[in-house]
């Protein structure tokens, strides 16, 4: 790949690394950018990445493990998008997607990334993980497989596998079983969704999965969708209509929200709740839906709930955008995106760190624990603080 | 592993201290239209004591080291001319101290202008500062290097007028105090101390400043921007100097460019009035446009274009897309405000010489004592021939400055030099002496205010 033949050839140059887009909306640092606030080096900013990247395009710079490693840092969580001034914002993070996809085109990737992708092409998973323990989740639950309910349940990868993130998928399926909502779920037959996919660059895999579960859905009568995680509301509901699946998309945050309205569910009385909340960003910036889980928490009888200074379309990511749940680029110190969102969350006072996307879920249990918080506060998705 | 590399590593841990290709190149260039010069190594300290300590290894090894803030100068003022060591400080961002009644915040050097202002608005928002026109990410430290000026210009004078307290790191690693914070009674005032004005506008190459306290100012409740209008250049000089009589506006800017096309040969006076009612705002613009300006719009030479606009962050930077191009520089230069008809003139025909539409912006310092002036040139990033029209107009520029009497203001290398020529002897010699006191290996941003 050459810079004439990447898709933003036109553009990449107008990058002005003036460094807006390292601010969240309420200027307060210029840590908003998740990479950036971990290295705090210019290369790591949304700017030096563009640079960076035409620079290798160009045949300024020769392709390196860390050119790879700095590219591959962006976590998809589209501050620069928001934050950019230019006309071009809405295509900065598609730029290094589009420069992802330069470096999986030539093999140039980092390992983990590799073994992420290989992992999802082999198993449908992330985790490498056999498609049978995609059920464990499920166990005890007497869950229904789709056929022609009302609404399929996607869990997701992390929902399935994770054990942390186990714990929402379950107390999700609970919720719909308790309100009698008509769903089922895929089991064993679930495959990934392929959002972080392409947000590593892997096109081609994406188009494969999203023709594999439009086909499943369509063939099963699929017409309604809950996704427990953000990430796979974002795919279904943007991407997959390129490929020909027309469904409606609902974010678990989105139908438990309508249930507590009609009734359908009661929020128990939590009069010691203190509760933050932590916008997953493919719910908040990718998707606008910042209402939803915040209604929720709304809710709940008694409990109080106190903003974290950096918010909705201004949040900080947990870090763990386009797998790097699992690449882990941004880990390993105590300013890793996710641990400097504990400290914010702790700042708040509140005892309760809600989430709604299993990836954060994850991240931010590991960063309470590394920050030695968790006698104070603990990380809850807004399913789970439901059924407490 | 070089041993410097090495040592910076044991310094400030292996995360932010780079001798890569990627990080080099990354520091090699800045937005505008200089060309790339390599650092060859790359370091983010976090205290105090990590700088120091950089800095005592540069001297040990006389290696250059080269301060860089948000590195936002255009004029290429934080790349490294001999190469060496750049210092990114903008880890160094904490907010130390703010004394509500004294009026005054002590930060880190290394901390953005954006989030100072975000801070005192959510914090103290009976309180502001003078906030730079460039982009957020500007740091405190760099901007007082280069003596930049901010949107409280008109009444307060250039940002390095509001400074209450310094501390340096000088190039040998020792650490100075200047102002009352130097006899430990808090950082109130720089005065009334014998003046050591070593640091403030040098490019850094006298020292790191590590730690200031800047003045604060009344931040009003509401502030709007009232733009009046003029065709005829002439006029612009009175204009200023009839609203500046008055004393009330918070930043005062005139400009003219060629985009869009209802700026086209127009003067745009921006007066920015603030207030803490309805009342308040109602006299300034009565006082303004009722009295003061009166005569022109009587005469049909002046208008009101617009009131009541809410003052939001200036985003100058989108001028740096002009045409999709993605850059800009501009040429500074601090002169009396009768210089603005000659240097709008003189100014759009370097631009019409070189093909970019101009723009041409000045921002009146103090009562009118003077005016920061800016002729900007758009460059296309992928077209090496606007960058070199760019280029050649910035200079042409700066030695018009030279020739109607001005001074370039943050000059870059070339325009240092066209300064340097004409500088009194007697300031040359003390420059030379006091650089060669304090930065005895001379591996403060070399090639930077050098005395040949
Ligand atoms: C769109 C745009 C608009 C602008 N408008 C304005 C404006 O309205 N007013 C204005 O003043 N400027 C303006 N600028 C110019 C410049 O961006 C600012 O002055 C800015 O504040 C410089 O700060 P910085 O942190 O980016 O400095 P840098 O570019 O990082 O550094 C500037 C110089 O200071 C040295 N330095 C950096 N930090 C330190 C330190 N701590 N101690 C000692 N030396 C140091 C560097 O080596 C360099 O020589 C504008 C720039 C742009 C791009
Ligand atoms: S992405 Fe936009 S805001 Fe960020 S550095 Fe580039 S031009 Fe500036
Ligand atoms: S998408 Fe997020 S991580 Fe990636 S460059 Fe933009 S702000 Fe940084």
């Amino acid at each position: 790949m050459n810079l004439m033949e990447y898709k933003y050839k036109d553009m990449i140059h107008r990058c002005f690394r003036c460094g807006y887009c390292k601010f969240p909306t309420d200027w307060s640092d210029v840590t908003n950018c998740p990479p950036y606030a971990r290295f705090r080096l210019e290369s790591y900013s949304a700017g030096g990445r563009l640079w960076l990247i035409r620079a290798w395009l160009n045949g300024e710079l020769e392709w390196s493990p860390n050119l790879a490693n700095i590219v591959y840092s962006c976590v998809g969580c589209k501050n620069c998008v928001e934050k950019c001034p230019h006309s071009f914002n809405d295509d900065v993070v598609n730029m290094i997607i589009a420069a992802k996809t330069a470096m999986v085109d030539e093999g140039k990737i980092p390992k983990a990334v590799g073994e992420f992708l290989t992992n999802v092409q082999l198993h449908g998973n992330p985790y490498g993980m056999a498609a049978k323990r995609r059920e464990d989740w499920m166990e005890g639950l007497n869950l229904e497989p789709y056929k022609n309910q009302e609404y399929l349940f996607y869990v997701g990868c992390e929902g399935s596998y994770d054990t942390r993130a186990q714990g929402a998928a379950r107390a999700t399926a609970k919720l719909l079983q308790k309100a009698g909502v008509s769903f089922g779920v895929l089991g064993s037959q679930e495959i990934s969704d392929g959002n972080e996919v392409e947000m590593m660059g892997e096109d081609a895999l994406l188009e494969d999965l999203a023709k594999k579960n439009i086909k499943m859905f369509t063939d099963l009568g699929v017409k309604k969708i809950i996704t427990l995680s953000p990430h796979s509301y974002n795919v279904f509901k943007n991407r997959y209509p390129d490929f020909g699946g027309e469904f409606q998309v609902y974010h678990h945050s989105q139908i438990l929200a309508n249930l507590l309205k009609k009734g359908l569910i009661k929020a128990p009385e939590q009069a010691d709740a203190r509760i933050t909340f932590h916008d997953p960003c493919f719910l908040g910036r990718w998707n606008e839906e910042y209402s939803a889980p915040r209604k929720v928490l709304a809710a709940i009888p008694g409990a109080t709930f106190a903003e974290m200074a950096r918010n909705k379309k201004g949040a900080l990511c947990c870090g763990g955008g386009a797998g790097n749940f699992y690449t882990d680029f941004l880990g390993g110190s105590e300013d890793s995106p996710a641990r400097i969102r504990a400290r914010e969350a702790d700042e708040t006072k509140a005892n309760i760190l809600a989430v709604a996307c299993p990836n954060c879920l994850t991240m931010l249990e590991d960063a309470v624990k590394t920050e030695g918080l968790e006698d104070k506060i603990k990380v809850r998705d807004i399913s789970e603080i439901l059924t407490a | 592993m070089s041993s410097i590399q090495q040592e910076l590593v044991n310094i400030v841990g292996e995360d932010y201290a780079s001798d890569r290709r990627e990080e080099l190149f990354t520091y090699s260039k800045d937005l505008g239209t200089s060309q790339p010069l390599w650092p060859e190594y790359v370091v983010a300290p976090k205290t105090t004591d990590e700088l120091q300590a950089v800095v005592r290894l540069a001297n040990e090894t006389k290696t250059p080291i080269v301060p860089l803030g948000g590195g936002l100068t255009l004029a290429g003022l934080a790349l490294p001319q001999k190469g060496g060591i750049i210092i990114d400080l903008k880890r160094m961002d904490k907010i130390l101290e703010v004394n509500e009644q004294g009026r005054y915040i002590v930060v880190e050097a290394g901390i953005s202008h954006g989030k100072i202002t975000s801070y005192l608005k959510k914090n103290h928002p009976n309180l502001m500062h003078s906030e730079p026109g460039a982009p957020p990410a500007a740091t405190v430290g760099g901007n007082l290097a280069i003596h930049g000026q901010g949107d409280l210009a008109h009444p307060y004078g250039f940002n390095t007028d509001m400074v209450n307290g310094l501390e340096v790191v000088l190039p040998t690693g020792d650490i100075a105090r200047f102002g009352s914070c130097a006899v430990g009674s808090g950082w109130y005032t720089m005065h009334p101390l014998p003046d050591i004005g070593l640091f403030l506008g040098w490019n850094g190459a006298t020292g790191i400043i590590t730690k200031v306290s800047l003045k604060l100012y009344p931040c009003k409740k509401f502030r709007e921007n009232n733009m009046f209008v003029v065709e005829n250049e002439e006029f612009v000089p009175d204009v200023l100097f009839e609203i500046s009589h008055l004393g009330m506006a918070e930043d005062l800017i005139a400009t003219s460019s060629e985009i869009p096309p209802m700026m086209n040969r127009l003067h745009y006076i921006s007066i920015i009035n603030t207030g803490d009612s309805e009342e308040e705002l109602e006299f300034k613009r009565h006082m303004t446009f009722d009295v003061q300006l009166a005569k022109y719009i009587r005469s049909g030479v002046g208008g009101i274009v617009s009131l009541y606009d809410e003052r939001t962050r200036p985003q100058v930077s989108k001028s740096a897309d002009w045409k999709k191009g993605g850059g800009f520089e501009y040429v500074g230069a601090i002169v009396p405000v009768s210089f603005y008809p000659e240097c709008y003139r003189r100014g759009s025909e370097i631009s019409g010489r070189h093909f970019i539409p101009y723009t041409v912006l000045g921002r009146v310092i103090g009562s009118c004592h003077s005016m920061m002036f800016s002729w900007s040139y758009a460059f296309n990033r992928a077209d090496d021939a606007t960058v070199k029209h760019a280029r050649d107009a910035l200079h042409e520029t700066d030695e018009l400055v030279m020739e109607i009497n001005g001074t370039i203001w943050k000059p870059a290398i070339f325009g240092q030099k066209l300064m340097l020529e004409r500088m009194d002897q007697g300031a040359l010699r003390l420059m030379k002496e006091v650089k060669k006191i304090l930065d005895p290996n001379g591996i403060m941003n070399p090639g930077n205010w050098e005395v040949d």
